[in-house]
């Protein structure tokens, strides 16, 4: 059914269908809408949950915990310095092989305060051993939600997702979305049936102590599992677009890409923006395209190398900075590609950090940037005059 | 392939049984069936639950009795003593 | 041993089952955590999840492939037993599985009272069917016994070691049942491994009780505590007679029963001399009689607050 719908509402219709059997979250902007809605839905009988309200998002992060571990398909949402307050559990969720699903409203993170869209917050958590998704649009990310359960519940797989959505830019944007019925939804995705889980009717032991004997291979199999989740994302993703007709890449997507010399490599919203000035430079006759990077763990480094073998420049847009290194997209496309016959250029930028505007004239001038000569960790639209200290 | 239950995943219920606790012994219960009034107090303050038997007649697994005592300090009829553990 | 005597006997007493803790665990000798968690499961029975938080409870029972639980048990951090066992709940109820089981949480005293208490907050307030158990030894054991909110005034541990400007810890017990009870949760009970029948009572009463419930018991630790082995028990008993450790139930908020001392009160040079934590206090010369004096007050206070006497 199409409907014009919040973002925030686009992704609580998504998770709903997949009849989560426990949901828990606590308030933080811009992720609240989100689960207002779920609590909303929960409250009127329209979803069939449990929804716990929590003291944290530590205590959230926890009780999903639980509720996966005792079999039972569970959701949260949150952003910024909820999932920095996460972490412990987001790595203990992991480790514990539990295929939960969180929704991260992506917003910087302090200090300075910042509601703002940016990716400080998820990039933290790229070697959590979390498959993480990135969404271009709301109807992406709409669909994303159950895409997300059947990839992390496979039986060779399970583990969990963080489905990443650009906060404000999404979360607080009406547009029309084909939502999914619950009958297509029950269709698609399958009940969840660990075949471990708590049951006083099988007891087992789950959270052991794994000294340095064992807990090796716990991270081998854990690398396994999220190497091998590649191809569950693009199974998912194909399967998807044979039920719904709809397509956003698997692991990656391209767009005008195929006589490009140069391309722009960006994740979430900023993929749009960045289309419609493809289309602009490509009506003045520039050679440009675009890598959306749709899986950004685990990464999709042989897609990434194959989709540039015929690029000579790369401009990789990034929302967050690993500081004190560089930008962590931009060195992984270069560790994709040092093993091959072809070096593209690599120039790096940040930007758009707690929420900077990212005009389609940015992109051009980055552009033209790149054109001249290759540029490292620039950061786009910096104020000079606000680095200056008063005398 | 990856398996869903790879090694240090989960554990067995109970399992913790392979592992004998009584080389760690070095004094050992002694129960001498003599006073005993059945109270089963010792079976009950036993941290580690290894002591078995019925009627008036009780004595520890020393496959896991670690001889913390307890069994024998708490005996109201001092029916247990413990002795140096020879091996 | 043939006699009609001992046949009437064995009717009476049921077989000993192997405890729902197993043995084969790595608690060290006389480890009053271990009875705890012996007794407070057997009381629970086989029908029971458990939640368990980081601390020797969780490193003894549990190294890898080996597991003391018979139960379906999970430990996943330090401080968020609570919340874990607030979603086993969940998807109990949601899945329908949730009748005639019980979940307890449990953690030590620094992972219920310290790291852990928002979570516990939580859990109390929202209204699960889940009993919590903090066994309290009184410091951090499994780190190497460094001081936590439930350490007693004056103990040595490693990080409030008496010194020439200290006496030690020098804090006393937060009353962590009391704030659970301030949540107006239908039970809070005290308990301890020295009163053993008066344990397995209240746990068995608490889970018979619908909501959140809260229970404190009091566990010696001998490698931390300093005492020999087999003291477990006495040491547990005398805390509670000399009045520094009230044992009692509250109902929504209100204590309803306390275990009186009465006549068989006893000084508290008894319970701190046997223990080495509390050594400092009684070294040649150590002039410590205005110290003692103020852990008499504690116990004393005790005692009229709750009745005791
Ligand atoms: C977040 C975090 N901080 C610190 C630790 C280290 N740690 C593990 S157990 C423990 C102390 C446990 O003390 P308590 O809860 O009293 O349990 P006990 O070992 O005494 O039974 C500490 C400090 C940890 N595992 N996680
Ligand atoms: S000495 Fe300790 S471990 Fe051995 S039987 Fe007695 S109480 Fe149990
Ligand atoms: S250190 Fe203390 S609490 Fe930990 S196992 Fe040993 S006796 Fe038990
Ligand atoms: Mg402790």
């Amino acid at each position: 059914m199409k409907e014009f719908i919040e973002g925030s509402m686009a992704v609580a219709r998504g998770v709903a269908v997949c009849r989560p059997h426990v949901v828990s979250a606590y308030p933080i902007t811009p992720q609240t809408h989100i689960v207002e809605h779920l609590s909303e839905m929960v409250a009127d009988g329209d979803l069939d949950s449990q929804f716990i309200n929590v003291e944290s998002e530590f205590g959230a992060a926890s009780v999903v915990l639980g509720a996966a571990a005792a079999g039972g398909r569970s959701y949260s949402a949150t952003t910024s310095q909820g999932l920095l307050l996460m972490g412990e559990v987001l790595f203990n969720i992991a480790g514990l092989r539990l295929p939960i699903s969180i929704t991260v409203a992506n917003r910087a993170v302090s200090a300075p305060i910042n509601i703002w869209n940016d990716h400080s917050d998820a990039m933290v958590f790229r070697d959590a051993g979390w498959i993480m998704l990135f969404a271009e649009d709301n109807q992406e990310v709409h669909d994303m939600q159950i895409q997300a359960y059947k990839i992390g519940e496979n039986p060779e797989i399970m583990l969990p997702v963080l489905v990443n959505m650009d906060g404000f830019i999404l979360t607080h944007a009406y547009e029309t979305v084909e939502t999914i019925s619950q009958k297509e939804a029950d269709d698609f995705l399958p009940p969840f049936k660990p075949e471990y889980y708590l049951d006083v009717n099988k007891p087992i032991t789950m959270g052991v102590l794994g000294d340095p004997n064992y807990y090796l291979e716990t991270r081998y199999s854990l690398q396994e599992a999220i190497d091998e989740s590649r191809d569950v994302v693009k199974q998912v993703a194909r399967e998807f677009k044979e039920k719904f007709g709809r397509w956003y890449g698997d692991l990656i997507d391209t767009y005008r890409t195929e006589d490009a010399d140069t391309v722009f490599v960006a994740m979430g919203s900023l993929v749009g923006t960045i289309k419609d000035t493809v289309d602009e430079l490509r009506d003045k006759g520039e050679k440009v395209g675009l890598l959306k990077i749709r899986c950004y763990r685990p990464w999709p480094g042989e897609e990434v190398v194959e989709s540039l073998k015929n690029i000579d420049n790369v401009i990789v847009l990034e929302k967050a900075v690993s500081l004190g290194a560089s930008g962590m997209m931009a060195d992984e496309i270069k560790a994709s590609l040092f093993d091959t016959p072809h070096r593209p250029k690599i120039s790096n930028f940040f930007i758009g950090l707690g929420g900077r505007d990212i005009p389609k004239e940015s992109l051009i001038k980055v552009y033209n940037q790149v054109k001249e000569k290759p540029q490292y960790n620039q950061f786009v639209d910096l104020k000079p005059e606000l680095l200056e200290y008063p005398s | 392939m990856a398996r869903p239950r790879p090694a240090g995943y989960v554990a067995e219920p109970g399992s913790s049984k392979a592992n004998k606790t009584g080389s760690w012994r070095t004094e050992k219960p002694v129960f001498l069936h003599d006073t005993c009034t059945d109270c089963r107090i010792c079976v009950l303050v036993c941290p580690d639950g290894i002591i078995f038997g019925a009627d008036s007649i009780y004595d520890a697994d020393f496959d896991f009795c670690k001889g913390c005592g307890i069994c024998a300090a708490e005996c109201p009829v001092d029916d247990i003593e413990m002795a140096p553990e020879v091996r | 041993m043939s006699d009609t005597k001992t046949k009437k006997k064995r009717k009476e007493k049921p077989p000993i089952e192997e405890p729902l803790l197993a043995p084969g665990h790595r608690a060290c000798s006389g480890c009053g955590e271990s009875l705890g968690a012996k007794l407070v499961m057997d009381a629970a029975g086989p029908n029971t999840y458990a939640t368990c938080c980081t601390g020797c409870l969780e490193v003894f029972s549990t190294p890898y492939p080996e597991s003391a639980w018979k139960m379906p048990w999970i430990h996943s951090l330090f401080e968020n037993s609570s919340a874990v066992a607030a979603g086993i709940e969940a998807a109990l109820i949601a899945q329908g599985r949730d009748k005639d089981v019980n979940i307890i949480a449990m953690g030590g005293d620094g992972g219920t009272a310290d790291i852990g208490i928002g979570c516990l907050s939580g859990m109390l307030e929202r209204g699960h069917n889940i009993l919590y158990v903090c066994f309290d030894n009184e410091a951090y054991m499994n780190t190497g016994v460094q001081r936590s909110g439930l350490t007693p005034f004056d103990a040595r541990t490693s990080t409030s070691p008496p010194g020439k400007r200290s006496w030690g810890n020098k804090t006393t017990k937060k009353n962590l049942p009391g704030i659970a009870g301030a949540h107006g949760i239908p039970y809070v009970a005290t308990a301890t491994v020295g009163y053993p029948n008066d344990l397995i009572n209240k746990v068995k009463k608490a889970l018979k009780i619908q909501g959140p419930k809260y229970m404190q018991v009091h566990v010696p630790c001998p490698l931390g505590w300093i005492h020999p082995t087999d003291q477990t028990i006495e040491i547990a008993k005398l805390a509670v007679l000399t009045g520094l450790i009230p044992i009692y139930e509250m109902e929504y908020g209100e204590v309803t029963r306390v275990r009186k001392i009465g006549k068989n009160r006893r000084p508290v040079e008894d319970y701190l001399k046997p223990q080495g934590r509390f050594r400092h206090l009684f070294a040649k010369g150590a002039e410590a009689e205005e110290e003692l004096e103020k852990i008499r007050q504690i116990a004393e206070d005790n005692i009229k607050k709750f009745g005791l006497a």
